[in-house]
């Protein structure tokens, strides 16, 4: 099982590297979609600093979900997927090193952009310090929900709107508890209740997702 | 009131040990159409078979099946007597199937997309035995070219390269093997197929025309009229 995931994990790190432009979209859009709010909403420094949490989850929330909807297309329409569905080892193993992947390829520099986010935002250290660590506890979430809604469209016509439609949903605690970290630290509160849920939301999806991921997968090159 | 005992079923554990591959009552649909129904396929040691039908027929269909893709309507599949939904680990290890597609990336050097094809079956072949398992199929020298470059014949070569790796396992599926090789590659796949036939490796394979293949001759099994000819 080890074997599998580690060949699918470093196989998908040497094809991001070398198609590094590709790799490097999520981040931008990230980064992009998060400096158009001073524009929309107005250079206000105080509301800016109140709303960053918030608007930096959605943007990394749907940078993740734009990006993963394309995670098993190219190992469908190339015959790699059936090849690693035939494996002697689990394809749980393949769908946990799909996630995984995608976390560190996505999620990941998400992270690395966020404390250059949050100055431009004028956030707080601390406040900045908890968004990080709300990020590193949810992203990965992101990541194998993701999967899961990109393993249950595979094949499908307007796939990317229909994971989206999918996934969102499933996100949402994630955003409150992440979100709401943040808060609790900006008003001088405890933000360790928040970050217990969000550490037991990503072991619970870390424990479900990846086998509903395999499960899919199955169904879905049948 | 005494009933004689009945003919033994051909899915009886005693019988099915001595085949590598056996289908019993096997129906396929594709969609919601039925493609065969009551299908009985056996394969022993040191077969090669011709798998013929019209198109649409359902023979890719029927790899498919017999590779644990997709699941069968009715009937059994057995790989070395054992039911395949009960394989295990070293049972599935022991079935190659290559289909239509060749499973190579187009970012990764030929030798790198062999590597990853062999990893994912739990081998760790070295740079040795990877770059003469593409010497057999003839693409040695563009061992380090990004597949993107290769041309058609020379992604199929690659992807049978595959074969070479696996001459030890009980059973191949080949989906059109000889699609867009030229006649020295269709002789490097016949080397293959002999050599894995004498070793007791049974191969099951579809193709347009008829394969050149001469020792062992090819058995038919024409899926139009569902029997071994």
């Amino acid at each position: 099982m080890r074997d599998l995931f580690l060949a699918v994990l470093l196989r998908d790190l040497k094809l991001a590297s070398r198609r590094r432009i590709d790799s490097l979209l999520p981040v931008v859009f990230f980064i992009v979609a998060l400096s158009l709010f001073p524009l929309g909403v107005g250079p206000e420094p105080q509301m800016l600093r109140d709303i960053a949490p918030g608007i930096v989850w959605v943007c990394a929330l749907l940078a993740s979900m734009l990006s993963v909807g394309s995670l098993f297309a190219g190992d469908l329409a190339d015959g790699s997927l059936e090849q690693l569905l035939l494996a002697p080892q689990p394809a749980i193993a393949v769908a946990a090193a799909k996630s995984a992947a995608h976390w560190l390829l996505t999620g990941l520099p998400l992270i690395v952009a966020t404390p250059l986010v949050g100055l431009l935002f004028g956030m707080s250290g601390s406040a900045l310090l908890a968004l990080v660590a709300g990020l590193l506890l949810g992203t990965p979430i992101l990541s194998l929900l993701g999967a899961l809604g990109a393993a249950l469209t595979l094949g499908l016509r307007s796939g990317g709107m229909l994971l989206i439609l999918i996934v969102l949903p499933l996100t949402m605690p994630a955003l409150i508890f992440g979100a709401g970290a943040v808060g609790n630290i900006e008003a001088g509160l405890d933000a360790g209740g928040h970050f217990s849920l969000l550490g037991a939301l990503l072991l619970a999806t870390a424990l479900g997702a990846p086998p509903a991921t395999a499960a899919a997968l199955r169904i879905s090159t049948e | 009131m005494y009933m004689p005992p009945a003919t033994p079923h051909p899915s009886t554990p005693a019988a099915a040990a001595a085949s590598v591959l056996q289908a019993c009552d096997l129906a396929g649909q594709r969609g919601d159409r039925a493609l065969f129904e009551h299908l009985e396929l056996a394969l022993e040691p040191g077969a090669v078979v011709w798998l013929r039908g019209r198109n649409g027929r359902g023979k890719t269909t029927l790899l498919r099946l017999l590779a644990g893709l997709a699941t069968p309507m009715a009937g059994e599949i057995r790989v070395n007597g054992v039911p395949q939904r009960q394989a295990g680990p070293p049972l599935r290890r022991s079935v190659v199937y290559i289909g239509h597609q060749n499973a190579l990336k187009d970012d990764l050097t030929a030798m790198e997309a062999l590597l990853f094809l062999a990893r994912t079956r739990g081998d760790r072949p070295d740079d040795a035995a990877l770059t003469a398992a593409l010497q057999r199929l003839g693409v040695r020298g563009s061992r380090f070219a990004p597949v993107r470059t290769l041309s058609q014949g020379q992604r199929r070569r690659v992807a049978l390269a595959r074969l070479a790796l696996c001459l030890h396992a009980d059973l191949w599926l080949l989906d059109e093997p000889f699609d867009a090789l030229d006649a020295d590659g269709i002789q490097a796949l016949n080397g293959l197929l002999a050599e894995h036939a004498a070793r007791g490796g049974a191969t099951l394979m579809t193709s347009h025309q008829s394969p050149s293949l001469r020792d062992p001759e090819p058995r038919v099994f024409d899926l139009d009229r569902h029997g071994l000819a």
